[in-house]
């Protein structure tokens, strides 16, 4: 029973602690990462042809194939790009699986990403913008069910952040349920201030992609299980503290006891060094003292 | 003499024993004089102030009886219920009801008690009058929101019981004055019907109901007061409907304004039969406009608003109406008042120059003017806005009359004898926005006010002081010792000093008007009223929003004032035209004012100033454009210089969107300067409107202060905070959660919190509170909001750390500066950053959140919460520090729940009546931090999150530092001397 319990705030401690430590990394496109080799995953890829069998449109498509008994939908939603302040135009596909839960919770699974390869008017637009270091604007729908929903989901990034080799890009996505709530978009690592003009070896994306779905926030842990075990329990309380080293747990009676032998040490050498000295000055006074009454 | 050496060494020991003793004598008598963190009893009111207030008055009753006679019974805009003294202006008592429940009547029943009805109409309370006590309450049934009325009828008697009558809510309530229990009620929620009037006819047993059916058909019932049964009733259509006040002349006849508000209706029900007259108000005065009628109750007399004159109308034996006087717009009015058996008098009050001119006319005959008085009057109190007449019986047994007066800033007056006897800044009950300003340095010349007076007053000071810490002292010597303290801790001269101790406050109120509150003793150094009526036509009432520090000098501390923005609007609406009012933090004078012709959605001070260091300001208005000020071809090369890197957001709450924008151009059109940029979207945010719904938005304070980026983990790690300042924190929760909490299942609610990049639009942290409700609190980062599942309020912390830099831990990479620490953070690089969250159960419900701040950041934090009982909690940020998760010594172990020490409450016995907001501010001393609370009280305190470690208190004892020192010395000279001697004389052995 007491160990039991030691083992209950073990593991209730060991949960809060992983699970509020790092940022929420979403599990599923981990797992479809390793099933089907995807973007998202640390191998960035060129675009390739893309996987759908009908061209990216200006307006955002859907394909439902009820093909699934537990309501698993594919869906496509676009993403578009503009150049500075032109107008949006589309850039790339979006293609998923929407699975709708029996308690009515949806959730997009299985994300694929094709990004089209930039057109010579937009290489050459795309150039302005390294020039003027302005702003490259992509946009998805804020719903992929029915695109483009309430209004799209803007974010944009200074076009200078892009180049390396090619041009790097990080997309993450916040979902809920099917709503896009907003994106992130920007280069995957630095974006060092004073932004050097350069332009990209390749004109193909390297295209990272992440959903993001809503954390869970730890339920406020109760202590009173702990309390009444620490109480009833003092050996295994006494398990618990991690041995320290002899240093870490004595090094403020250590540190003084060193300076007060240092102390004695240089003080013994000294006085070793004055007696002689000393006996030798002291003889002639003591003789002088000893004689001086003497001499009266 | 071998021993001799170790003799000496001896003696020396000895000296160094006694050092030892005196310096252990020194730190206890040290350690004695610093104030420990709690405070005691006799140190209330050293480092802290309170001021009461009431708000502006709405009502005001007068006692006529004996013992009421010296105190006024007043209700407020800000939902408070008085009784000030009237000799005085003290507060007997006052009783502050919530922030929903709006008095609409308050009157005296049974000569002893205040009933008050509040919340349109639903809730009717009885207050004794010479204490305030409660006592009864009773909340009477309301069907639907409508307007509501109190009358007490003066003699009517129901077997042995006084009814009151109130109208709220569809249904009128005949209420026992005596206990508050309801006696009868009618249902008028089937009509529709709105009781404007209720009277009672002299020696009539019926009561007369008279309301509006549908504002067009007038409906008189003639009640029994006994059981409430309608005897009987009489309607009458009235052509062209009603619109506006309904005024009740005499005991049978009210006057009304049909809805096209250009004919005055007379109608005239005596004996239950019901009449009305029509008076075309062009047929009154020639070329009339709209007509308004005026409140003030004057017996068979109204007063009618037209044309921006004030006219008197006598109503006639038929109804009708003749035109008696008229009077400039700018008179404000009392109700009459029976000054004897057959007269009737009232007090009008206008304005001329820089006095106010009070007259008391018979309503009879107003040529005959019982009172005539003329009295200064101080600009910025605005103009007169309400009179309340009171009379009295003088020495001589003539006829005296009081009047109080609220002014347009919200004051409250007593004029009596042609002087003010009183005067209350009632204005400071609803401020809005506080900034702090440091004052005026001292100079050469400035005479500066002795803080002590003579040697012996100091020597004596001293003594008595070091009888207090012996605990020798005698009560008289306490109360001697306590007035010393005040007096020091209230040393008034208005310079600054070292510490930074001395500052000013100052706030702007709902009414318009700045006020310098000097921190020392709270007192007004200065008061300015932003729309005095010598200001321009253009904008009339202009109300302030928000209070910027325009110009602050550093380099010309010396002979140059620092000046406050003032941003204020045209009207209530938020496209309505916005001024901008540059005010002088020290004198108070407005320096200029400007109509900038655009509306105010948003203004933002931008981190950089000019050269005569004023701050640079952009101003967005409705249409989405930014402006740029001040105006001068330096700032705007300034701005131009960083022109790509401005970016400001917007959040549209009934939308759930968030936008992110970035400048993009000048503006173009004709009516466009060079000051006008044109804006572009950056980045949306969209909630989903079904799941998601915006309550609470937060942006970190801009001149928080991070000393040490870095922070140590109990495993010895290193983690960088994450420092970027442009953080954006929203809760939402879903729509149906937003009501009450309890009105849904914890299934239904959840919460959701975000924080985001301002910059870019991203989201850096989002997390979701299932069964969860707010409203939520928040202050940087931790948020308060109710917990349905566990059915307790809870509050979480999170902290943001920094990964991008955490290679940076090797000793060797920082000392040969190969670490990117220097270099400049982009929001565009992707954010490698984690946070860390902790739930905890907080057993109060809170106001407000504040932190407290310090000059450089070093000391640590407290958590100031404003409970829910008008209290502020200091709450040690080390309770709620994320680290505790792991134990370790030193580190207060891990609870589900903070705690609450009684000890910790700043406020002490206090309360911050109506507690709405809690500012702070460094001082100058690094431990030091203001403390400055506001809500119809205001609060301030100085406070020390961990303790003056880094100064002496004021009430330490230099005397007894220097007694201290000078003993020693003589003990150190005398131990010579004898040491000299013994050895002499050891040498003559």
């Amino acid at each position: 029973m007491p160990n039991l319990t030691l083992v209950l705030f073990l593991s209730t401690l060991l949960i809060f602690s992983s699970s509020s430590s790092f940022a929420f990394q979403s599990d599923e496109l981990l797992l479809d990462d390793e099933e089907f080799g995807l973007e998202g995953g640390s191998h960035p890829r060129s675009p390739e042809p893309v996987i759908t069998d009908s061209p990216p449109k200006q307006t955002p498509s859907i394909r439902r194939r009820y093909s699934d008994p537990d309501l698993d939908s594919k869906i496509q939603f676009t993403l578009e790009h503009a150049f500075g302040d032109s107008d949006f135009s589309s850039a790339g596909t979006f293609s998923a699986r929407l699975k709708t839960w029996s308690h009515g919770g949806q959730t997009l699974t299985k994300l694929r990403f094709a990004r089209n390869e930039f057109s010579d008017e937009e290489k050459d637009a795309f150039k302005n913008l390294l020039k003027g270091d302005d702003f490259y604007r992509i946009r998805l729908p804020s719903n992929v069910v029915t695109p483009p929903g309430r209004e799209y989901v803007i974010a944009s990034v200074r076009a200078r952040c892009l180049p390396r080799d090619g041009l790097d890009e990080h997309i993450a996505i916040h979902m809920d349920g099917a709503n896009i709530l907003a994106v992130s978009y920007g280069s995957p690592g630095a974006c060092p201030y004073p932004r050097q003009l350069k332009l990209p070896g390749k004109w193909t994306f390297n295209s990272h992609t992440i959903l993001k779905s809503s954390e869970q926030a730890p339920r406020t842990p109760i202590f009173t299980e702990e309390i009444l075990g620490s109480s009833e329990n003092m050996e295994g309380e006494a398990e618990a503290p991690v041995e320290r080293s002899f240093w870490a747990k004595y090094w403020m009676y250590l540190i003084p006891l060193g300076l007060i032998v240092m102390n004695a040490v240089t003080q013994a050498s000294n006085m070793a060094e004055e007696q002689p000295a000393g006996s030798q000055g002291q003889a002639p006074a003591a003789i002088q003292r000893g004689s001086a009454p003497r001499r009266r | 003499c071998w021993y001799h050496l170790p003799e000496e060494k001896l003696v020396s020991n000895r000296h160094m024993a006694m050092e030892i003793k005196a310096s252990l004598l020194l730190l206890i008598f040290l350690s004695y004089a610093i104030v420990s963190f709690s405070l005691y009893e006799d140190q209330v009111g050293l480092m802290d102030w309170h001021q009461r207030y009431i708000g502006k008055v709405k009502h005001a009753v007068f006692h006529t009886q004996k013992a009421g006679r010296k105190r006024v019974i007043v209700s407020t805009e800000e939902n408070v219920v008085a009784s000030p003294d009237l000799r005085h202006g003290e507060i007997f008592w006052r009783y502050v009801l919530g922030t929903k429940d709006a008095i609409d009547g308050v009157d005296i029943a049974l000569g002893k008690y205040v009933i008050t009805l509040s919340s349109q109409g639903s809730m009717l309370r009885a207050w004794n009058l010479p204490d305030g006590q409660m006592v009864w309450k009773t909340s009477l049934h309301s069907a639907q929101s409508s307007k509501s009325l109190l009358s007490v009828p003066i003699n009517l008697k129901v077997d042995k019981d006084y009814p009151i009558l109130a109208f709220g809510g569809g249904y009128l309530h005949a209420v026992s004055a005596i206990d508050g229990e309801v006696l009868w009620k009618k249902d008028f929620t089937a009509e529709g019907f709105e009781v404007q009037r209720i009277l009672q006819p002299h020696e009539s047993s019926i009561i007369y109901v008279l309301g509006f059916l549908h504002s067009s058909k007038a409906v008189v019932y003639q009640i029994d007061p006994r059981t409430g049964k309608v005897v009987a009733q009489k309607s009458m259509v009235v052509p062209g409907g009603f619109s506006g006040v309904i005024l009740s002349v005499s005991s049978d006849k009210v006057v009304v304004l049909d809805s096209t508000r250009s004919i005055l209706v007379t109608i005239n029900f005596l004996d239950g039969d019901i009449s009305f007259h029509k008076t075309p108000v062009s047929d009154l005065v020639e070329d009339s406009g709209n007509a308004e009628i005026l409140s003030p109750r004057l017996s068979n007399m109204l007063a009618v608003k037209v044309n921006k004159r004030t006219i008197f109308v006598r109503v006639g034996g038929e109804g009708k109406l003749e035109v008696v006087d008229s009077l400039s717009d700018e008179t404000a009015m009392s109700d009459s008042l029976p000054v004897t058996d057959d007269q009737v008098a009232f007090a009008s009050v206008h304005h001329e120059g820089s006095k106010i001119h009070l007259m008391v006319k018979l309503v009879d005959d107003l040529d005959t003017v019982l009172l005539r008085e003329s009295i200064e009057m101080d600009q910025h109190r605005g103009r007169v806005d309400k009179v309340f007449i009171n009379n009295y019986i003088k020495t001589d047994r003539s006829n005296g009359f009081r009047a109080l007066i609220v002014m347009e800033d919200h004051s409250l007056l007593l004029l009596q004898q042609g002087a003010i006897v009183w005067s209350r800044e009632e204005g400071l009950a609803s401020v809005t926005d506080v900034t702090t300003a440091e004052l005026p340095v001292e100079k050469d010349g400035v005479s500066v006010a002795k803080v002590e007076h003579t040697l012996v007053d100091w020597l004596k000071g001293h003594m008595l002081k070091l009888k207090g810490s012996l605990l020798l002292a005698s009560p008289e010597d306490v109360a001697a010792i306590q007035e010393m303290r005040m007096k020091s801790s209230g040393r008034s001269k208005l310079t600054r000093d070292h510490n930074g101790f001395r500052k000013l406050f100052i706030a702007l109120t709902r009414a318009g008007k700045l006020f310098a509150l000097y921190t020392g003793d709270g007192r007004i150094v200065w008061s300015m009223l932003l729309n005095s009526p010598s200001k321009s036509e253009a904008c009339e009432r202009p109300s302030g929003i928000s209070l910027y520090q325009w110009q602050v000098p550093h380099h010309h501390a010396m002979d140059e004032n620092p000046y406050v923005l003032v941003v204020g609007r045209c009207g209530s609406d938020s496209s309505a035209p916005g001024v901008l009012s540059f005010v002088d933090f020290y004198t108070g004078k407005e320096i200029s004012s400007s109509d900038i012709g655009h509306s105010v959605v948003r203004v933002m001070p931008l981190p950089f100033t000019d050269s005569t260091e004023q701050r640079l300001h952009l101003i967005a208005d409705t249409e989405g454009h930014v402006h740029l000020y001040p105006k001068t071809s330096e700032a705007l090369r300034i701005f131009q210089r960083d022109f790509q890197n401005v970016y400001w957001y917007t959040v549209e709450g009934d939308d759930g969107i968030i936008r992110g924008h970035g400048m993009k151009s000048s503006c173009a059109g004709e009516t466009a300067d060079e000051y006008c940029f044109t804006t572009k979207e950056l980045w949306t945010v969209v909630f989903p409107s079904e799941s998601e719904k915006i309550i609470s938005t937060l942006i970190r304070k801009p001149n928080e202060v991070v000393h040490t980026q870095a922070k140590v983990n109990t495993d010895q790690d290193l983690l960088y905070k994450y420092v970027s300042r442009n953080l954006l924190f929203v809760a939402t929760v879903s729509p149906k959660g937003a009501g009450e909490i309890g009105s849904v299942t914890p299934e239904e609610s959840a919460l959701v919190v975000y924080l985001i990049d301002t910059i870019t639009g991203r989201i850096l942290h989002r997390l979701s509170h299932q069964g969860c409700q707010g409203p939520v609190h928040a202050n940087w980062v931790v948020y308060h909001y109710f917990n349905l599942r566990a059915h307790k309020y809870e509050v979480t912390v999170v902290e943001i750390y920094d990964q991008s830099r955490a290679e940076n831990k090797n000793v060797w990479k920082l000392v040969l500066g190969k670490h990117n620490l220097t270099a400049p953070i982009s929001s565009y690089s992707r954010p490698e950053m984690f946070t860390k969250s902790q739930s905890y159960f907080f057993a109060q419900l809170v106001k407000t959140i504040a932190v407290t701040s310090t000059a450089k950041g070093i000391t640590s934090k407290q958590l100031l919460i404003g409970t829910i009982g008008d209290q502020i909690l200091a709450l040690d940020k080390r309770f709620v520090n994320l680290s505790q998760a792991e134990k370790e010594e030193g580190i207060i172990p891990l609870t589900d729940s903070l705690p609450i020490i009684p000890q910790s409450y700043i406020t002490h016995s206090l309360k911050v009546e109506g507690l709405r907001c809690i500012v702070t501010a460094p001082a100058k001393l690094e431990s030091t931090t203001y403390v400055f609370a506001y809500g119809v009280d205001l609060f301030y305190k100085r406070l020390a999150p961990s303790k003056t470690y880094d100064s002496l208190t004021d009430d330490f004892s230099y005397a007894l530092l220097l007694i201290t020192i000078v003993a020693l010395v003589a003990a150190i000279y005398i131990t010579w001397v004898v040491l000299e001697k013994k050895e002499l004389s050891e040498k003559w052995r």
